[in-house]
């Protein structure tokens, strides 16, 4: 049995405003090392609110949430940072690139943030991410020149950059045409097969959901089937 | 490293926005150039105006001042001692202005370390003859060369050269407003009535203008010699002695010392020209009260377009924050963007003022009771400089602390599920 990379223990989450609503309810379960985990669920059921509490952006839930077998509980928003820097990488269904940057750049700056490794050897490693994803060409662009397919592809690679133990997607082809969507999705199952990268990616892509590993499925912010 | 990568950031983010950059620097390059300028010409103006009085005032004047003796007769008498005295119109008598064993006193103070300089003087009240009439005036005998070296003598002798008092025998530099009442050229020769009614006749050398018109109607100059001449006084005859120190602000205690120690009256300069410090002072008060106004308005202009920024940055700010940057770091982002306009927009500035300064030194300034002056004053001194950029960095600081706060604080879940 490969070791437990996430864990949800009682995720409980309720929303105030204007009444109380409670949105995820009781939400317990473990994704392994190397699996690739998909998320599915109706539109309003609570998948993409638990995914920003696993990817520890949201604090304001109640259960316990470990990553790496390390409680999130009690720390604070920098080492909260610190985690989400080293152990998590993140697609969104918009690319959220930073257009001031190349694209190569846009990919190092987490890399630079963590600082494990020096500059030359983030860009090489950047360079590298980038192969995966069969944009090296792109490289030296600015991060607007490039088509939305292109862009989520660099976007990966920016989550890529510090060899995560996991990582998230928030709908990463929900913006893309299928032809980009599929080579997208090829990209995810390339690095969990060739890489045995762990991925953890809400969908409402049943196809999509198919071809994973494993799905979650999620109603009324229960999850229904494991 | 994590600065180092900070600072390209903010680096990037600035160069992305390069016009509203520029604008906001050029908010505070203006309020700098301002700044530097008016407390240039502001403190030079001051300067002038003090320079004015202050040069040629001692800071420590000796003299003997003609009063009554505070020590009466009966106070010796022990019959009285417990006594209160009453005693009506007290003259002073034997009253002599020269000062006692002067010798002594100037050699004391030539060896005294906190003296930068001392100068004789000799105060005669003279009558100028013209024609029939007598005009009341008073002439200075002075020494010369230390007049000259402690109190600019040569700057106000605006016709004729100052060493000619020495040179030419029996010579006068008169006052300008006194020349003019007698129409004396340089070359000729006035006459004098001393006061013991000596008639004295002296070669006019030069011409002196103080920049304050009614003492040039009256005040002329003589050498040392001379007046002791017209007075009928030996060589070791001096009324007052001017001493100028090292420390200016030391002037008060030491002229009590010195009224002490040689049994004469001191006067300071603080004492006698109070006035001239009070209206320096709020001048630079008003100067310093304008300019930081205006480096406080260049900050609002900096607060809003760093508010500006990060509402079009949002997204930026959030995907660092998603991708690792703490709340911290996106704050150190801000701060730096903010101190880097202050400190560029600063910078140029400084250069800006300087030049404007110089510019302003360079017009013409003519007036009459100035001779000296040509131009108009300015002073440069580094302070202003040093001050201006201290405070363009303190503004844009706090100017990009509450824009950069407001930016750490942001949530990137509300941004990420707000598309």
């Amino acid at each position: 049995m490969s070791p437990i990379v996430l864990q949800a223990k009682g995720i409980n989450k309720s929303f105030h405003d204007p009444i109380t609503i409670q949105i995820l309810k009781d939400i317990n379960f473990t994704v392994n090392k190397g699996e690739f985990v998909s998320v599915i669920g109706k539109s309003g059921c609570g998948k993409s609110t638990l995914l920003y509490i696993l990817s520890t952006m949201d604090t304001d839930f109640e259960g316990e949430l470990l990553i790496d077998g390390e409680s999130t509980r009690n720390k604070k928003e920098g080492q909260l940072a610190l985690v989400r820097n080293e152990k998590i990488g993140f697609v969104f269904q918009f690319h959220y690139l930073l257009n001031e940057f190349s694209v190569l750049r846009n990919v190092m700056l987490p890399g630079l943030k963590l600082g494990k490794y020096s500059e030359e050897e983030v860009e090489h490693r950047a360079m590298q991410k980038l192969k995966i994803l069969g944009i090296e060409n792109e490289a030296h662009k600015m991060a607007n020149q490039l088509s939305g397919g292109q862009k989520q592809r660099v976007a990966i690679a920016r989550a890529l950059i510090n060899d995560p133990l996991i990582i998230m997607g928030d709908e990463p082809t929900g913006n893309l045409d299928k032809k980009n969507g599929k080579i997208v999705f090829d990209i995810f199952q390339e690095l969990a097969q060739e890489f045995k990268q762990t991925l953890l990616i809400v969908t409402h892509d049943n196809e999509f959901a198919n071809s994973t590993d494993r799905i979650i499925e999620m109603e009324d912010g229960r999850i229904v089937k494991l | 490293m994590n600065i180092k990568l900070l600072l390209t950031i903010a680096k990037s983010l600035l160069l992305a926005r390069w016009r509203q950059t520029l604008v906001a620097a050029i908010g505070v390059t203006f309020s700098i150039t301002m700044f530097i300028t008016l407390l240039s010409f502001m403190s030079g103006l001051n300067d002038l105006l003090d320079g004015l009085i202050l040069n040629r005032t001692a800071h420590i004047k000796l003299f003997n001042e003609i009063k009554a003796t505070k020590d009466q007769p009966i106070d010796l008498s022990d019959k009285f001692k417990s006594s209160y005295h009453f005693i009506h119109s007290i003259k002073p008598s034997n009253a002599r202005q020269e000062i006692y064993n002067n010798g002594a006193i100037l050699k004391a103070l030539h060896s005294d370390k906190r003296v930068k300089g001392i100068a004789p003087k000799i105060i005669a009240q003279v009558f100028y003859n013209v024609g029939a009439i007598d005009i009341t005036g008073v002439i200075n005998g002075i020494d010369v060369e230390a007049e000259n070296k402690l109190f600019f003598f040569n700057d106000y002798v605006t016709a004729g050269n100052y060493i000619d008092l020495l040179n030419v025998p029996n010579s006068i530099i008169l006052g300008k407003g006194a020349a003019e009442k007698m129409l004396a050229n340089i070359g000729d020769v006035i006459q004098i009535t001393t006061p013991k009614g000596d008639r004295i006749q002296l070669k006019v050398v030069g011409f002196f203008q103080s920049g304050l018109v009614e003492l040039d109607k009256v005040q002329s100059y003589c050498s040392l010699a001379t007046t002791q001449k017209l007075l009928g006084k030996s060589s070791n005859y001096i009324t007052d002695i001017q001493i100028k120190l090292n420390d200016m602000t030391t002037a008060p205690v030491l002229a009590k010392e010195y009224a002490n120690t040689f049994g004469i009256d001191a006067e300071d300069i603080q004492t006698a020209n109070s006035q001239f410090e009070t209206g320096s002072s709020i001048r630079t008060l008003i100067s310093y009260a304008v300019g930081i106004t205006l480096l406080i308005v260049a900050g609002f202009g900096i607060y809003n377009i760093l508010n500006m920024m990060i509402y079009e940055k949002m997204d930026s700010i959030a995907i660092l924050k998603a991708t690792g940057f703490s709340g911290k770091d996106v704050n150190t982002i801000f701060v730096v963007i903010a101190l880097s306009i202050g400190f560029f927009g600063g910078l140029v500035g400084l250069l800006f003022g300087f030049g404007l300064s110089s510019v302003i030194d360079q017009i013409p300034f003519n007036t009459a009771s100035l001779p000296t002056i040509k131009t108009y004053p300015i002073n440069y001194n580094p302070k202003f400089y040093t001050i201006g950029i201290t405070f363009s960095l303190i503004t844009t600081y706090f100017a990009g602390l509450f824009p950069a706060r407001k930016a750490s604080k942001i949530d990137p879940v509300v941004i990420i599920r707000g598309k």
